[in-house]
């Protein structure tokens, strides 16, 4: 099936859209696909039969040994109301799947999970074209972190270093683009060092003739601290990535919505750029399950959104296709926040921000 | 406020500072690190990262000094300036820092095609950029050339590259002047002038410049070089320079610096016409050397308010803590009065008052009231004999008066003090009974000093059981006056469901800390509040109690059993540490007192102060940073003496043992036949129920039950001489000197610990003898291996220190010794065992439950209702009402 519109209507589309009202993302996917209760065979396929790591848990891979359930969920989430869902993608990086041994898969994960996104986003905009849907490019922090060292006893030591990264980001960037997605999202981010790899990765394939395409940051600060697993605070994170021009900033997981809220406010005094949040539902109880009914998800965006702090929203961990139904419900009427022009001046960061006005 | 010139720090650059140099030479980062942060600590808002240096590996220098600076929130809370003329060093660094850096510098000295992919790296990597002035013909010495070369190279990065004018700085390269040769005469005026012009012409870009360069020629005068760094800022500052590296806070106020070097400095720097048959440069070079010696600008004191009457004069010295004059002036004071009851009650009391204001609105701090109540004490000590002679004097009216103690069995009183200075300053009497005081002791002078209150005070856990039973007694006694419960373990929670319930004909209230007591107590002694105030509180506490009994009928907890069979178990590579350097134990006499100094996390000292924020960052907190300097000022000159003085003696002993785990208890072997038990540490284990595979703990799980495995313990103090100490400054009327020293001594016990762990890890035992750590990093806790106390989250049983103290003979090794409730005296001291596992941790036990206690108080040799009465903080049911007939 081809497309309804290019790419690049697409993109004009998105931000005509994003000017009109409040963007819907989609939910959780983990939660979603463990309620199908997956054997390790749905995990391995045919292809992966015979390989050498337990693939259990390996949820991006689905994409290739069960697209169908993949293609379901991106079908509910827009059915629910959602713009724009993500691919399943969000550790398809060589460094993330190295636990799985599939480094040499993370193409075909990239390429294929754009593919099965774009599929059933084409078909919901051809049905609705008053309302086209949008692929993110899921772009998760992998499990290994630039700016901390993982042994107390070695403060300068790293796991990994920058030019892994940016290699295992370039490899994912450019596979997703290829696979045709719109908007590349850089998600869940607790290291900035690893976003401003993934930037300078997403930014130098420009060089290869790539065109380019709207970017979108989402944060996480993991606590009540109101910093980034790095050390962060919500403005020194933006100061650090502004330079990105992001299409959108915000922050997703680690919080629910009630929590979340001071950042995201604080974000949206200082970002010139939208806004996105999309907090988990509440906070896990004693048994790891979130129990934050999408009502009350839902409640907490509204007032958001009243309160003029959001152009996207969406949910993380623990939300479903019925939270973003109660979300998208409740935002459809309430215009998008304003996007504030700030004063021109030299703004850097160290773990907090420091800027020099003019 | 937002800065106006920045001030980035020089120190972490090897081409500035030689002592940086060798550091990093030798490899020596953990010292390197600590001039990175001395600079954030004095105030730099950006620190200047160079590693241009023949002898290193610059891009592997950069990399591992800018991956320890991000291990190091102090220090990585501030921006960095990655500081290179090579490009493969500044592109190392951009690969490590997760902020916004500036890169410092790019140019067009290898031509334009080379300075636009910079930018664009740099605008890709995230980073603002210096512009050095720069080009393929070389620097830009005349402002003409400077200015023609930063247009290009802003016309290139603006609208080529497309990079953000606001990230571009420039500099315009600032050359040494009075170097004798006539073409540098006018190398500051160019500077300027070139800042003047970029400024106004080219939008939002910034200038910069290493302001050192420009009295080059003057190394080795110090005070001369400052003079001119000083002044020639001034001009660029007002010309429109933003930031600059420079060791700012080394400067002399410009209006400070003398007349005459002022003139003949400003006149080199402005390259203005001679004044006499010299020239400008020749006359600074003559006038120089008598400056030489000077150390910078000595601080004038401001002795204005001496001007003032002398009842103003007694309100400044009472605000500002100042004694040096008190003593004439309330002498002047009672010359003018018509008896000396009159200066306390009028010029005094006035000055208190002024205190008591600004303390309640947030604008004085703790350590500055009592600072206060020192003045307020000289005074009225200068009074008392007159007082005395004025036979016919009548007592003195006060507001009231409050029983103060800490109760049997405890020995801390910090908090106890502060309180009792902070109520004497409003005008309270206070009766302080000290340390350790028995109930009936504590009731008995209720009674004969006719008190209006009994405020009670107590840290460590057993306490809150003594408060209890001081509350029933009260009750017994036909007490009504209103009780008064304070101190760290304290709580409102505590207050309300154990000990307001005893005590019905007066009222019960927790006082959470000293700024709150003045409030209670007055509201509390209203003859029209009070009723209305009591009620209130015990409305709450009602309240609180309901909420408390709600809470405990939903915690389910493991079985004793189930717990355990969700032991903590060590990963198949982690090995017990080995065997320590000795079995037995060690004692030392006297601890260098400077190394403990050296040691100390001053983060806790604020908070007994009430200064809540961490070290050093609450120096320059907007609202407590003023205060906190000041103490911080006091706490380094008492320390000084503390040291230097020996005032206290730090003595400790240290003690490893053969060790095997026993289900919950480790077990201490007398050798290494393991086969006669020397002691048995008891263990409580974590009921909560745990999920995600996460072991339900308890120490014992840190120690292999079978083959080779060792315990170690301690106890250090630095309390020896404290008391005394305290006591001479409180005889003295210097209850703030007497609180500091109690404060300081704690300070240094912690450090004591903290140091002999350190020793422990590299030497004694020497599982880690490789170790590399910074204060900081001890204070963090970044290294292998726990010292946890018994008391603490740990294995909350103080009792346990028994079997420790016992088996360290901590009396005779380290002149120590435990109360019946099992304080440590002297009061600042620490103890505890060590566990040398790779994977031990420190944890909480939280709430346990019945069948724990049974099995505890059966391996304790207790009946079940001793356990709970040791343990019933930690309790996870309410038990059967404890028996207090022993003690009536």
């Amino acid at each position: 099936m081809s497309s309804p519109l290019t790419r690049a209507e697409r993109i004009a589309a998105l931000h005509a859209a994003a000017k009109e009202r409040i963007l819907v993302l989609d939910g959780s996917w983990g939660v979603m696909i463990q309620r199908r209760d997956l054997t390790e065979e749905d995990f391995r396929g045919e292809r992966f039969r015979q390989h050498n790591h337990p693939q259990k848990g390996n949820n991006d891979l689905l994409i290739l040994t069960r697209p169908d359930i993949i293609a379901d969920l991106h079908d509910v989430y827009y059915a629910a109301g959602a713009d724009i869902s993500e691919t399943n993608t969000f550790s398809s990086t060589t460094i993330a799947q190295a636990d799985y041994g599939l480094e040499d898969a993370v193409y075909d994960l990239n390429f294929e999970g754009a593919r099965i996104a774009r599929e059933v986003a084409d078909r919901w905009t051809a049905k609705e074209p008053h309302k086209p849907r949008f692929v993110a490019g899921a772009i998760g922090p992998t499990n290994r972190t630039l700016s901390l060292s993982p042994d107390v006893n070695d403060p300068g030591y790293r796991a990994v270093t920058y030019d892994e990264v940016y290699e295992a980001y370039k490899q994912q960037a450019r596979a997703l683009h290829h696979g045709g997605v719109d908007i590349f999202l850089i998600e869940t981010v607790f290291d900035t060092l690893n976003c401003k790899a993934a930037i300078k990765a997403i930014k130098d394939l420009e060089d290869e003739g790539l065109e380019p395409l709207p970017l979108w940051i989402s944060g996480t600060i993991t606590d009540r601290s109101g910093r980034t697993l790095s050390g962060q605070t919500a403005e020194a994170f933006w100061n650090s990535i502004r330079h990105a021009k992001p299409f959108a900033v915000g922050f997703n997981c680690a919080l629910g919505a009630e929590l979340m809220r001071p950042h995201i406010a604080e974000l949206s005094r200082v970002a010139d750029t939208l806004v996105s949040a999309y907090p988990n539902a509440g906070l896990p109880n004693a048994m790891g399950q979130y129990d934050e009914q999408p009502h009350e998800t839902a409640h907490f965006l509204e007032e958001w959104a009243q309160s003029g702090l959001v152009n996207i929203v969406g949910g993380c961990c623990g939300t479903t296709p019925d939270h973003i139904r109660h979300v998208a419900d409740e935002v459809a009427d309430v215009p998008p926040r304003a996007v504030p022009e700030r004063p021109v001046a030299l703004r850097l960061a160290g773990l907090e921000p420091f800027e020099l006005a003019s | 406020m937002r800065p106006v010139f920045i001030n980035v720090g020089e120190r972490t650059n090897v081409t500035g500072s030689a002592k940086f140099k060798k550091l990093i030479i030798a490899g020596d980062y953990p010292a390197a690190l600590s001039v990175a942060r001395q600079q954030v600590e004095a105030g730099a808002q950006v620190i200047d990262v160079n590693m241009d240096e023949g002898l290193l590996d610059g891009p592997a220098a950069m990399r591992t000094f800018l991956n320890l600076i991000a291990a190091e929130p102090d220090i990585a809370r501030v921006p960095i300036m990655i500081d290179s003329s090579k490009w493969e060093v500044i592109e190392a660094g951009l690969k490590c820092v997760q902020g916004k850096p500036i890169v410092n510098s790019i140019s067009m000295k290898e031509g334009e095609d080379a300075f636009r992919h910079h930018a664009i790296q740099c605008l890709r990597y995230g980073a603002a950029v210096v512009v050095m002035a720069f080009d393929e013909v070389g620097q830009a010495d005349t402002a003409a050339r400077k200015i023609e070369i930063c247009t290009r190279a802003y016309n290139i990065l603006v609208n080529e590259v497309g990079f953000p004018p606001e990230d571009i700085i420039f500099d315009p390269n600032i050359f040494a002047i009075a170097t004798g040769i006539e073409e540098h005469d006018n190398y500051a005026v160019d500077f300027i002038e070139a800042t003047r012009v970029i400024k106004a012409t080219l939008p939002h870009a910034r200038v910069s410049g290493g302001v050192s360069n420009v009295s080059f020629s003057f190394r080795g005068n110090e005070p001369v070089r400052r003079a001119i760094h000083s002044v020639f800022l001034y001009h660029a500052i007002n010309a429109g320079l933003d930031m600059g590296i420079v060791n700012a806070g080394d400067l002399p106020v410009y209006d400070d610096i003398d007349a005459e070097l002022r003139e003949a400095v400003e006149d080199v720097i402005l390259n203005r016409p001679q004044r006499t048959n010299v020239s400008n440069t020749e006359r600074l070079v003559d006038m120089a050397p008598r400056y030489k010696g000077e150390k910078g600008a000595v601080k004038e004191v401001d002795l204005r308010w001496r001007d003032a009457p002398v009842a103003k004069r007694i309100e400044h010295a009472l605000v500002h803590g100042i004694t040096d004059y008190i003593v004439a002036d309330t002498e002047k004071a009672r010359q003018a009065s018509e008896r000396p009851l009159h200066v306390i009650e009028g010029p005094l009391m006035d000055g208190m008052n002024v205190v008591g204001d600004l303390f309640g609105s947030g604008r004085m701090f703790l350590p500055q009231v009592v600072k206060s109540a020192r003045v307020m004490k000289q005074a009225v000590a200068h009074l008392e004999p007159f007082m005395e002679a004025e036979k016919a004097g009548q007592e003195r009216q006060a507001a009231g008066k409050i029983l103060m103690a800490t109760v049997k069995g405890d020995v801390h009183d910090i908090g106890k003090n502060i309180v009792g200075v902070v109520l004497q300053c409003n005008n309270y009497e206070v009766v302080d009974l000290g340390v350790m005081v028995p109930a009936d002791r504590i009731l008995d002078a209720a009674i004969e000093h006719k008190v209006d209150i009994v405020g009670l005070s107590g840290l460590i856990t057993p306490s809150l059981d003594e408060m209890t039973f001081v509350a029933a007694e009260m009750e017994r006694r036909g007490f009504d006056i209103p009780l008064l419960i304070g101190g760290a373990t304290t709580s409102r929670t505590h207050t309300a469901v154990k000990i307001e319930p005893n005590y019905r004909k007066g009222s019960t209230t927790y006082v959470i800390d000293a700024s709150r007591a003045v409030g209670v107590v007055s509201g509390l002694l209203s003859p029209t509040d009070k009723a209305k105030n009591e009620a209130a509180t015990r409305n709450e506490y009602i309240r609180i109690r309901e909420q408390y009994a709600r809470g405990q009928e939903v915690k389910a907890r493991a079985t004793l059993d189930q717990a355990r069979d969700n032991r903590w178990r060590p990963e198949e590579a982690q090995r017990p540490a080995p065997a320590p350097s000795f079995l037995g134990v060690r004692a030392y006499d006297a601890w260098d007192l400077q190394d403990l100094a050296d040691h100390i996390d001053w983060t806790p000292f604020f908070a007994s102060w009430e200064l809540i924020g961490r070290y050093p960052l609450i120096l320059e907190d907007e609202i407590v940073g003023e205060a906190a300097q000041d103490l911080f000022r006091d706490a380094q000159g008492m320390l000084k003496r503390i040291v230097e003085e020996k005032w206290f003696t730090a003595k400790g002993v240290v003690g490893f043992w053969p060790a095997n785990a026993r289900d919950d208890d480790v077990v201490v072997w007398t050798d290494e036949n393991r086969t006669t038990e020397a002691a048995r540490f008891h263990g409580l284990r974590q009921q909560i129920k745990k999920s995600n595979g996460k072991p339900n703990l308890c120490l014992s799980d840190f120690v292999a039950e079978d083959g080779a495995d060792y315990l170690g313990a301690f106890a250090v103090t630095a309390g020896h001489g404290e008391l005394e100490k305290a006591a001479e400054f409180k005889a003295a009327g210097d209850d703030y000197s007497a609180i500091m020293a109690t404060a300081l001594a704690d300070r240094l016990a912690e450090a004591f610990a903290e140091r002999l762990h350190k020793e422990v890890r590299t030497q004694l035992w020497g599982y880690a003898a490789d170790e590399q750590t910074s204060v900081q990093d001890l204070i963090e806790e970044k290294y292998q291996g726990i010292r946890p106390a018994p008391g603490y989250p740990a294995q909350p049983d103080h009792t346990e220190k028994a079997t420790l103290f016992r088996l360290l003979d901590a009396g005779n090794n380290a002149g120590m010794t435990l109360t019946e409730s099992f304080a440590m005296t002297p009061p600042a001291s620490v103890s505890g065992l060590y566990f040398g596992h790779p994977g031990s941790h420190y944890f909480g036990v939280g709430k346990i439950d019945r069948d724990q206690i049974e099995a505890y108080a059966a391996r304790k040799g207790w009946d079940p209702a001793t356990a709970e009465r040791w343990l019933a903080p930690i309790l996870n049911y309410d038990p059967a009402p404890i028996a207090r007939d022993d003690a009536a």
